[in-house]
């Protein structure tokens, strides 16, 4: 299907009161509430539109695959900065932006670090009346109108087709090393998580699971040794160390493979460990918390609202108890507003984030 | 030019229902309305536009806020927040029948999460008292606008302000976690969290540069970022202002992301150093500062790598600065170039612009003829790794001729902006500036989601209404206008 494929689709969709399932290649179909209505497939609306390296802005069209815009940002010895996870073989980039997920390099410590939110610059959107709609640009700074592309970013799907989307980009860090430390006590590595958060290191990633802690770090080669030779701990091979952090990226460690449902707890990173049943794995300095297991869907919610932050249920599990976290009325009716504002015959993923939306 | 022509005397009536209504609950200081002491809240820090309002409250407790909301909610009374009033795009700009609710009573710093990395403020909170405040930890905010010495974070917020060090560290949408406010309605909501990734929609996306129109901002949650152990800057000399835009582009090019990367031409550091002694080569068409931040070794390994490029890209002469004072002052001309352009005109006007770098000679060149056609003088400054452009427009406001002259300019000059694929504000703020161009960035159809996206904030439309985005009315009169070969007569509001 094509672009003016897409809008005819939305549009008669539209006028019939039918839902679409907006899917790129179905790697997060896992993800959310109920799949409902036809799929609308982005995947024929590809290719990267603009690429100058020097610009650090990249634009592609929604169906692009995830792997082809990361091949031609390698090539360009750039990156995306907030390390999507794809999920499967065919994860599209509008997908990534739709899920809002970012990988391991999210808590990032040293300049400029964030979640796919802080990276997008513009969007061009396929509403729910059919219109095309272009929101934000290519330029790094951009203040004109509400800032409507960053509300796109893990919107799900619910407010619009992405048909395009322009990305701050950053150069890859020219050196890396992986160290491993024994860290025996789980609240004595936040706190040392939280304690190396606060220095200038160049931490780009963490992982923490059964006293055994992973520290990525990158940056200009000198900043890069002087920090491992002050953290200590083992050096992990190169090779070793890519496919460790690609497989917390992908969700192929071991961890995700343990029994039970999938949560994945927000917190703020100097939360004390969760005292929740199940297996867990910290990530993002200790901001995330992943755990695997049984435990009741209600004591998981009131864990992480004890400590600040909130739940999803990210794989398995019962959907009935609510993927995401709910939200408060004032929020619910602001966000049914916003969801009628850009879809009013609510075409697109319905109840895929909220039953109402 | 100063009051909008044709605009109603004050509604007396109205005036004395508000007051009464609001002194029911707040102390009689609180809540003014003698001309003489609502007149101090009739401009921010676009003075061209005046407008004494019909109401000042000065709350100094939330639950006072979420009164004054509710109430003029029931009344129907306009609201407009304003923080600090240094905007530039008239986003505080009062309403002749509204109410002006100051936060600058709120400007306590709540608490500082030293293991977190965080700070909960109050939006009076000026941006640079946060940093001043946890120094002592090693801990910084990092957006930091020029005006970092007054403005408020509540108008950081609301505008999505940058700074010299945006490049690298983000703007305040990236360094923001949290924002707790009411809404119109005077109910209190939150958006964000200090958690990541707060459920739902973005919604603190959405309230981040929206000019104050979303909800009134009672408290921030900031990230606080490690001060780097080592910072410097090189000031490079450049022949001509192309060859130094270049430069910008070969520096990121080469995958460096400088601390900061600015430009000033030549009219701007002869105006700069008159005022601040910043020790600017006066000679170069261009200076570019372009400072390097992390580890001692980073900095002596990225700094080596910039004079390098910088050197290829035909720097004609490469300083270094060689101890923090040196460092900070050569900052603080770049900080100071407002003011020193203030000095050296009766009045100057300040365009915000963004475009992409690599369009940044065509701009140049652009402005530069453009000098020419009104006989006007226009001083550079520039966000250059953002591309974010400060052309300052010199003129005297006493000469309606140079007046009506420098309007001109600066629309061309924006219309230029999104012509070559940028916007017409990359960090000031449409406000009531800019409201006539939004009519050509966007179309008809985007503009009215932006409308509804602030229905479903403010379904009445009372909090700080007519800025930011026009009506298809106003619209429909700018696009005649400018249809009919940008002359544009005197719409009823001025334009700057
Ligand atoms: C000399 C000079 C240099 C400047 N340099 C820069 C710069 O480098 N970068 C930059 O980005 N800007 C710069 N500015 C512009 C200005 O300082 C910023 O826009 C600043 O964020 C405004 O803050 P304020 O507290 O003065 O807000 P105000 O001017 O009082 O208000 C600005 C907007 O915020 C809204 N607002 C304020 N407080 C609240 C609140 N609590 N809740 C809801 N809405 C609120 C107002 O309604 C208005 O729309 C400069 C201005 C000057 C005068």
């Amino acid at each position: 299907m094509t672009w003016a494929g897409l809008v005819d689709a939305v549009k008669s969709a539209g006028a019939h009161g039918r839902a679409l399932r907006v899917r790129g290649g179905g790697s997060k179909d896992f993800y959310g509430q109920a799949l409902e209505g036809d799929v609308l497939d982005t995947r024929a609306v590809r290719g990267i539109v603009a690429h100058e390296p020097t610009e650090l802005v990249l634009t592609a069209r929604g169906g692009t695959p995830l792997a082809e815009v990361e091949d031609v940002l390698a090539r360009a010895g750039q990156m995306l900065p907030f390390e999507p996870p794809h999920f499967g073989p065919g994860a599209t980039i509008g997908g990534a932006v739709a899920a809002g997920l970012a990988g391991p390099r999210r808590a990032a410590t040293n300049g400029y670090t964030g979640a796919i939110r802080d990276f997008v610059l513009g969007v061009t959107l396929l509403d729910g009346r059919g219109e095309v709609l272009r929101f934000g640009g290519r330029v790094m700074k951009n203040v004109a109108g509400y800032d409507v592309s960053r509300l796109i970013a893990g919107s799900m799907g619910t407010l619009g087709v992405i048909l395009e989307v322009s990305l701050k980009v950053l150069p890859r860090p020219p050196a890396a090393c992986t160290l491993r430390l024994a860290l025996p006590d789980p609240a004595r590595a936040i706190e040392q998580l939280n304690a190396w958060g606060g220095m200038p290191l160049p931490l780009t990633a963490s992982a923490y699971r059964d006293g055994d802690l992973a520290l990525r770090l990158e940056g200009a080669e000198s900043a890069v040794k002087a920090a491992c030779r002050r953290i200590g701990g083992e050096r992990v091979d190169d090779a070793a160390a890519a496919a460790f952090w690609t497989g917390m990226r992908e969700q192929t460690d071991p961890f995700f493979s343990l029994p039970g449902a999938l949560w994945r707890v927000a917190v703020p990173s100097t939360a004390v460990p969760l005292g929740l049943p199940g297996a867990q794995l910290v990530e993002w300095g200790g901001a995330l918390r992943w755990l695997k297991g049984d435990a009741d869907a209600a004591l998981v919610r009131r864990e992480a609202l004890r400590a600040g932050g909130h739940a999803t249920l990210f794989r398995g599990g019962d959907k009935a108890v609510g993927v995401f976290t709910a939200l408060d009325p004032v929020k619910a009716r602001i966000h049914a507003r916003l969801k009628a504002a850009f879809d009013p015959a609510r075409v697109f993923n319905r109840g895929r984030m909220y039953a109402e939306l | 030019m100063n009051a909008p022509a044709g605009k109603p005397l004050v509604d007396l009536l109205r005036q004395a229902r508000v007051v009464a209504a609001l002194r029911e609950f707040m102390p009689a200081a609180s809540v003014l309305f003698e001309a003489e002491d609502t007149r101090p809240y009739e401009c921010d820090g676009l003075s061209a536009y005046r407008q004494v309002p019909m109401v000042v409250a000065l709350p100094s407790t939330e639950a006072e806020v979420a009164r004054i909301l509710a109430t003029c909610h029931a009344l129907d009374v306009p609201v407009v927040p304003r923080g600090a009033g240094t905007g530039l795009s008239g986003g505080a700009l009062p309403m002749g029948d509204g109410v002006l609710l100051s936060l600058a009573k709120f400007n306590r710093i709540l608490s500082v999460d030293t293991a977190a990395r965080t700070a909960r403020v109050e939006p009076g909170v000026r941006n640079l008292a946060i940093s001043e405040a946890v120094a002592h930890l090693g801990l910084y905010y990092a957006p930091d606008p020029s005006s970092q010495i007054a403005c408020s974070i509540g108008g950081n917020v609301a505008e999505n302000s940058g700074g010299v060090h945006c490049l690298k560290y983000g703007l305040t949408v990236n360094n923001v976690l949290r924002v707790r406010g009411y809404t119109i309605e005077g109910e209190a909501v939150e958006f964000g969290s200090e958690a990541p990734d707060a459920p739902g929609y973005d919604l603190l996306a959405a309230v981040v540069g929206s000019e104050g129109m979303l909800a009134v901002t009672v408290e921030v949650t900031v990230r606080l970022v490690p001060r780097p152990e080592r910072a410097q800057v090189i000031l490079a000399s450049f022949d001509s202002v192309e060859k130094a835009g270049d430069a910008v582009a070969a520096v990121i090019g080469a995958g460096i992301i400088p601390a900061g990367l600015e430009m000033m031409d030549k009219a701007a550091t002869a105006a700069v150093e008159q005022f601040v002694r910043a020790g600017y080569d006066l000679d170069a068409a261009a200076i570019l500062l372009c400072e390097s931040d992390g580890t001692p070794e980073e900095v002596e390994e990225e700094i080596g790598r910039m004079k390098a490029v910088l050197g290829r890209s035909g720097a004609t002469r490469l300083a270094v600065s060689q101890s923090e004072a040196e460092r900070l002052n050569a900052w603080a001309g770049r900080k100071a170039a407002f003011p020193a352009v203030g000095r050296i005109s009766p009045d100057y006007y300040c365009m915000d612009g963004t475009i992409p770098r690599k369009a940044l000679s065509t701009i140049l060149a652009f402005i530069a003829q453009m000098e020419a056609k009104y006989g006007l003088r226009c001083p550079n400054v520039f966000h250059a790794g953002d591309g974010n452009l400060h052309p300052l427009i010199l003129f005297d406001a006493n000469d309606p001729d140079q007046l009506h002259r420098t309007e001109e300019f600066a629309n061309e000059v924006l219309l230029k902006c999104i012509e070559l694929g940028g916007t017409v504000t990359g960090e000031h703020g449409v406000g009531i500036e800019k409201i006539n161009q939004m009519c050509v960035q966007f179309a008809p159809a985007e503009l009215a989601l932006f409308r509804a996206l602030k229905a479903a904030f403010d379904p009445k439309g009372l909090l700080n209404p007519q800025k930011n985005i026009p009506t298809l009315h106003r619209c429909a009169e700018f696009g005649r206008m400018h249809v009919r070969g940008g002359e544009l007569p005197h719409p009823e509001l001025p334009r700057f």
